[in-house]
């Protein structure tokens, strides 16, 4: 099955990424006039019916969190583009508004329109600047058509300062009212108390691009793709040991291993030409064995069997001869390095799980691991640290389960 | 709206005021939670989570200081994850810092049966003492970041707002702006981050010098109440009094007027009491 392209721009379009030709091309103009012409019930109604689910990660029900935020009480709202993206592998919302910057800001228009914002926040990852500099274009073509204006909704963009903790939903929210970006407690949830205690909106760049599709046509054509369950197109980020690495659109359902072989995608292994195993979901993800992918879908159900999820996307092949302890080891340091410092099972588990595996005790002292790495799942304040432990279980697993078999 | 809210805890019924944390709940139905970050008087920081529980519904356990309670909750204080996450934290807490000084680390070590070698070996906060004026010290060996000093200096009580956390992961540290030693920076010395520490981190340069030298016994101190005589607001000071010598001031953390808060005047300015020709 050739790549499908809906999030990305068809290869006929030639306009200008920012431009207003770009904006009618894309349907996007049509998107902003059908929901103007909507109530904020109408449109909260549409996105619940489409099925679309959050692609930042947790895949929450996008029509759920805007019914929340339209429910909440209070006289100010926000709306938020989480830009923030830090994910190891993950690079899809830098393409996405590289190549069509438009459809996410459209898509942030609608969602400010739809739970009453009158102020609105693009927080982008500090590392983007020509990301950053194609968004502010993008702001600039919307007010001059008149969409984006005080009178509207305002658009502000926000820069990170380098911290991938900045990413998680409330320490991006701390992070927009100058204060340290530590992740907040829950609940209350930001569609409650958010930005400035206010109720607030926060949505991934991919998830808003999604609304301004939907809008552009309707809940019908949307579900054209994906599965009953989980509507739609996912983009996927494919990188390490992969012939054609890159950013490829697929609908949900897509069979992984076909995401490797195809000519118009992967390409194929590269190194040894022998897939040894994936790396799905970025740093937080879960190692899947080749059998694992090839008896596997792109859907959340399909995941689950093997403890796996989609995550942001991020899809890292590696051939047979990579020492995934070796992969394991520079993931535990990432953590290390970009965990807040915030509550204890992080702080200092982030760091003993580094210097375990330094120390090459992965399978000397499993149980103290797996001790340690259920506290961190179950202790922890946000998602860093209670995913940071999620690959290094699924590497234990395989290998108790390799010792179960050679006992056998 | 309704302002009662019943709930379960260990399998026990019990009705409290909406608002009550679970924490507060669990005490009342005497299975207290050990905490060591929340404070009577401070916001809770939710930073060590000693504290959490297990709520049925919810995917990870909760930090029971600052969980309110709801209708229909059904917590466990005492469940496996429970046990174990309360054990892990106090092993990790003693694989890094000092622990002497810090009784309620020490009392959640003992009830979780802590193994205070089995997350050790690797980095520490091992650091030196920072000894930069004459009346608290910092020895940050002994930190557990608990928060609790960030907030009494800043709008929990002081508003001076003098240090703050800075660095992430491990390096993580209170830090008074830039690395400056306090005189540089803007600490106005009330020392209410010495009375909130936990573990010593924060200590009176007095009690902190008398330590060393193997003077301090805390049997022989004795409290006598009286009033700072320095303004008109009428806080209460306990005069911690070693061999008829002043050796700290506090306040209680109950006294109506202080929340256990005094000013430097109140909590320093003792020296005079004690020269002989006033």
């Amino acid at each position: 099955m050739p790549e499908i392209r809906r999030l990305l721009p068809t290869l006929d379009i030639a306009s200008a990424p920012t431009s207003l030709e770009r904006l009618r091309e894309r349907g996007f103009e049509r998107a902003l006039q059908r929901s103007a012409a909507m109530t904020s019930q109408a449109i909260v109604a549409e996105v619940q019916a489409s099925g679309i689910k959050g692609r930042g990660g947790a895949a929450f029900p996008t029509g759920a969190k805007w019914a929340a935020v339209l429910a909440a009480s209070g006289e100010v709202r926000y709306a938020v583009m989480n830009a923030d993206e830090s994910e190891l592998g993950t690079f899809k919302d830098r393409a996405l508004l590289e190549q069509d910057p438009l459809g996410a800001m459209v898509g942030l228009v609608i969602a400010a329109r739809a739970v009453g914002a009158k102020r609105a926040y693009c927080y982008v990852r500090g590392e983007y600047r020509e990301v950053e500099a194609q968004m502010g274009a993008a702001i600039q073509t919307l007010r001059q058509a008149g969409w984006v204006g005080a009178d509207t909704v305002d658009i502000e963009i926000r820069r990170g300062a380098g911290a991938y903790i900045a990413g998680e939903e409330t320490a991006l929210l701390n992070s927009i009212e100058g204060k340290r970006a530590e992740p907040r407690v829950k609940p209350p949830f930001p569609t409650t108390q958010g930005l400035w205690r206010s109720p607030t909106l926060i949505q991934n760049v991919e998830t808003l691009a999604n609304v301004a599709l939907l809008f552009a046509h309707d809940v019908d054509w949307f579900r054209t793709y994906g599965t009953p369950d989980t509507p739609g197109t996912k983009l996927i980020g494919l990188s390490g040991h992969i012939e054609h690495p890159g950013v490829y659109e697929v609908p949900f359902g897509y069979p992984l291993m076909q995401l490797i072989t195809e000519t118009e995608m992967g390409h194929g292994v590269s190194g040894s030409g022998h897939l040894g195993a994936v790396l799905l979901g970025g740093a937080a993800g879960t190692f899947l064995a080749p059998d694992e992918i090839r008896d596997s879908v792109l859907d959340y159900g399909s995941l689950a069997k093997y403890g796996a999820s989609i995550g942001s996307g991020a899809f890292m092949v590696f051939d047979d001869t990579v020492d995934l302890t070796w992969v394991l080891t520079k993931l535990a340091r990432f953590f290390a390095d970009e965990s807040c410092g915030q509550c204890v099972p992080c702080r200092v588990g982030t760091r003993r799980i580094l210097e375990f595996l330094q120390r090459g005790e992965l399978e000397r002292r499993p149980e103290d691991l797996r001790d340690l790495a259920q506290a961190m799942k179950d202790a922890s304040i946000c998602g860093l640290g209670q995913t940071a432990p999620v690959a290094l279980l699924s590497i234990l697993d395989r290998l108790e389960r390799r010792t179960n078999e050679t006992r056998r | 709206m309704k302002n009662k809210v019943t709930l379960t805890i260990d399998g026990e019924t019990v009705t409290v005021p909406a608002g009550t944390t679970l924490r507060a709940a669990c005490d009342l139905v005497g299975h207290p939670v050990p905490t060591l970050c929340w404070h009577e008087n401070l916001t809770a920081a939710n930073a060590c989570r000693a504290c959490v529980v297990e709520l049925k519904g919810s995917r990870t356990l909760v930090a029971s200081c600052s969980r309110e309670a709801e209708e229909g909750m059904d917590v466990r204080t005492n469940s496996e994850r429970v046990l174990n996450s309360r054990k892990v934290v106090a092993e990790l807490l003693l694989s890094t810092s000092k622990s002497e000084l810090a009784p309620d680390l020490l009392s959640l070590a003992q009830t979780a049966a802590a193994d205070p070698d089995r997350f050790s070996g690797g980095a520490t906060w091992e650091q030196p003492v920072l000894d930069d004026n004459n009346l608290y010290v910092r020895d940050l060996s002994r930190c557990i970041l608990c928060y609790r000093c960030v907030e009494a200096c800043g709008d929990d009580a002081q508003n001076t707002f003098a240090i703050s956390v800075a660095g992430r992961g491990f390096e993580a540290h209170i830090d008074a702006g830039f690395g400056r030693a306090l005189p540089e920076s803007d600490c106005v010395y009330c020392g209410n981050c010495v009375a909130v520490c936990p573990t010593g981190a924060l200590i009176g340069k007095t009690e902190w010098t008398l330590r060393q030298e193997g003077q301090w016994v805390d049997d022989n101190i004795t409290v006598t109440e009286t009033v700072c005589s320095y303004c008109g607001v009428g806080c209460q000071l306990n005069l911690h009094v070693l061999d008829n010598r002043i050796v700290k001031v506090t306040s209680p953390m109950d006294h109506p007027v202080t929340h256990g808060m005094l000013c430097v005047k109140g909590r320093y300015g003792y020296e005079f009491v004690q020269i002989e020709d006033k």
